[in-house]
């Protein structure tokens, strides 16, 4: 099916513009490509054919998608799943998920990544086969989950591709950061009760790669990772950046922050440290953790050029 | 001074110092004596204490204190209230529909409200549900052939909070992205507790409470009988609805600025009135000021007992509380054996 909307030709180019010498795909025709083979089987699933009716129910596992170019085989995508924009968006719920509600898609291949009980086994009744693809939990899962996508859909070269240039373009922004005189702190605020994530999550190691210190360290083992953290305590480790991923959820802002009593003397708050983030893509695995963490750097270069002033 | 006044002086001194404590305990170390020293001096922070140090306990401890007081008041009193209107000491504050009214509510305001306006918004929606709630339980057990008995307002309470909490989960389901607010409102927040939620449900606290210590006398009155009330001249049914609206009305301010948090409106006016006679005139106040205290405390263990992280103030109330009330009762058995 030729998608003649605009998004569908932004995602066209999108394809043209990231993958550099295969020819894309023009249509979603079953057209495959030279490293697919079929059936395959991953995790004990077994794809018959190239799948050319996906439903993914996983916000990120859309993103993969759309970036390996598989993107025109995909048929439906979970309510959640907001990006890119020409996903073909239903009320399809991943956290809920209504088995014939899916199956009515008649999808050849079923993409989630909370098992919310025995959808695999429902789906595997009806002779649908599914993946799950878990949150990841290292930059190694996220590398991993497209490859497998890229597999499981017939678009191996590209998703191969995809994750090496992602590896490729992390370490080269890793690579530019200055190691710091001393340590830069900082705090990701996951919604305005104070939410944070330590460096033992995903989201906490990208912090790590450029040399950053979480203030929510401290808090290690509360919240399985996930701690609320004491206003009073976040005040007091004064941390020199913060960034919110809770602009979208609960409309937080710069301004917000900076009026929350006894905030305006954090440094971060000070010093223009307060970095707003999307929601989605802080709690995603996608291809777009490039941008994020080219998000985060420039702000440790804004700082360290602060403090070298 | 009488048996009644020595009670509430002691329940004052101990309210008192409940709240110090609240001031000097915290995530962050504040030396007890520069603290005390700038409390005394209100506000003014004494020489050696940090600017930081002194935002910290003027802008964060000392609004956090002062509403886990006002809300622990708010639920025991109305808790006693509640106890004392039905006749059952299983009634709490949350029997007829006001903890799933203001969950609605709540969910309501942060599914379908401005998310930059959550402050607000999520205040006054929880406000207005936990009424609204209740209405709907007092309107439905009022007009069931049973008439206005206690068990057909319980009854009421039952099927109102049963449709309010399917419609809750009705409209989680379709906005999942709200789940993790309203579930964390749920569990009871004082965390980001400011001065703007204290003037925001000092008010309607104040009006409340005060109701209900004014409705003592009454309320011993009719524990004898209605009968008895009416040979006196007290017309029952009224006094009642009146109790009723005011402890429904400081339930739902504390409700607004904290979420739902349990166990303080039954386990605290249990202790006050295994500690004292049962006079409402006492057990009203005690454990206005017993809640307030109690609030205050388990509000320190959730801030410190995993710090810098914090524990929901609802988990520590219920398992701070539950061993407590389990071994008071064994000990009054025991004392009665």
């Amino acid at each position: 099916m030729v998608h003649r909307s605009v998004g569908g030709i932004a995602a066209v180019l999108l394809l043209l513009a990231s993958c550099g010498e295969t020819t894309p795909p023009l249509s979603g025709g079953a057209q495959p490509s030279v490293s697919a083979s079929f059936p395959v089987t991953i995790d004990g699933v077994t794809i018959p054919g190239r799948p050319e009716r996906i439903v993914s129910l996983s916000p990120t596992a859309t993103e993969m998608l759309f970036a390996i170019g598989a993107g025109d085989q995909v048929e439906a995508v979970d309510d959640q799943s907001n990006y890119p924009a020409d996903a073909p968006r239903t009320d399809l719920s991943g956290f809920e998920p209504n088995v014939e509600a899916i199956a009515s898609y008649e999808p050849d291949l079923v993409v989630y990544s909370t098992e919310p009980g025995d959808l695999g086994a429902a789906l595997a009744g009806l002779g649908i086969p599914a993946l799950v693809q878990p949150a990841a939990t290292t930059l190694d899962d996220v590398y991993e989950q497209i490859d497998q996508l890229g597999v499981a859909t017939g678009d191996a070269s590209q998703a191969k591709d995809l994750a090496e240039r992602m590896r490729a373009e992390i370490d080269s922004i890793t690579g530019s950061i200055q190691p710091p005189s001393e340590p830069v702190t900082y705090y990701h605020e996951l919604d305005d009760t104070y939410y944070s994530v330590t460096s033992s999550t995903f989201i906490g190691q990208l912090y790590s790669l450029v040399g950053l210190r979480n203030i929510a360290d401290e808090a290690k083992g509360a919240g399985g990772g996930y701690p609320q953290l004491s206003a009073e305590y976040i005040v007091e480790a004064n941390p020199d950046l913060i960034f919110l991923a809770d602009t979208k959820c609960c409309g937080q802002s710069r301004q917000t922050v900076a009026k929350r009593p006894g905030w305006d003397r954090i440094a971060a708050v000070e010093n223009g440290g307060v970095i707003p983030l999307d929601d989605d893509v802080a709690s995603r695995w996608g291809p777009r953790i490039v941008e994020y963490l080219r998000q985060i750097a420039e702000a440790v270069a804004d700082v360290l050029e602060a403090q070298a002033a | 001074m009488t048996r009644r006044a020595r009670a509430i002086s002691l329940g004052v001194a101990v309210l008192i110092v409940s709240v110090i404590a609240g001031l000097l305990v915290g995530p962050v170390h504040i030396a007890p004596g520069a603290a005390l020293r700038w409390l005394v001096s209100l506000g003014h922070p004494p020489a050696g204490m940090s600017e930081q140090q002194a935002a910290i306990l003027g802008n964060l401890r000392l609004p956090r204190v002062i509403v886990a007081a006002l809300v622990g008041a708010s639920l025991s009193a109305s808790g006693a209230a509640y106890q004392a209107v039905f006749r059952n000491p299983l009634a709490d504050p949350y029997l007829l529909g006001a903890a799933a009214g203001a969950g609605l509510g709540a969910t309501i305001a942060v599914a379908f409200g401005p998310s930059d306006a959550f402050a607000v918004t999520v205040p006054v929606a929880a406000f207005i549900g936990a009424i609204a709630g209740v209405g709907l339980a007092y309107g439905l057990g009022r007009s069931s052939p049973g008439g206005r008995s206690a068990t057909s307002l319980i009854l009421g309470g039952i099927a109102v909070a049963s449709f309010l909490t399917a419609v809750q989960t009705f409209v989680l389901q379709s906005r999942t992205e709200a789940l993790q607010r309203v579930y964390s409102w749920i569990l009871g927040q004082l965390g980001a507790a400011s001065w703007s939620d204290l003037g925001l449900v000092l008010p309607y606290v104040l009006i409340s409470t005060g109701t209900l210590l004014l409705h003592g006398r009454l309320l011993d009155v009719l524990a004898v009988g209605d009968d008895e009330a009416a040979s006196l001249g007290i017309r029952a049914q009224r006094v009642r609805l009146t109790v009723l609206v005011a402890a429904s009305l400081a339930t739902a301010s504390a409700v607004a600025v904290s979420g739902l948090i349990g166990f303080v409106g039954i386990v605290v006016p249990h202790i006050v009135r295994r500690l004292t006679a049962g006079s409402y005139r006492v057990v009203l106040p005690l454990s206005l000021l017993g809640g307030a205290a109690f609030l205050v405390l388990a509000d320190v263990v959730a801030r410190t007992a995993i710090a810098p992280a914090e524990l929901p103030i609802g988990v520590v109330t219920a398992f701070v509380g539950a061993p407590f009330f389990a071994a008071l009762l064994w000990i009054s058995r025991r004392a009665i054996a």
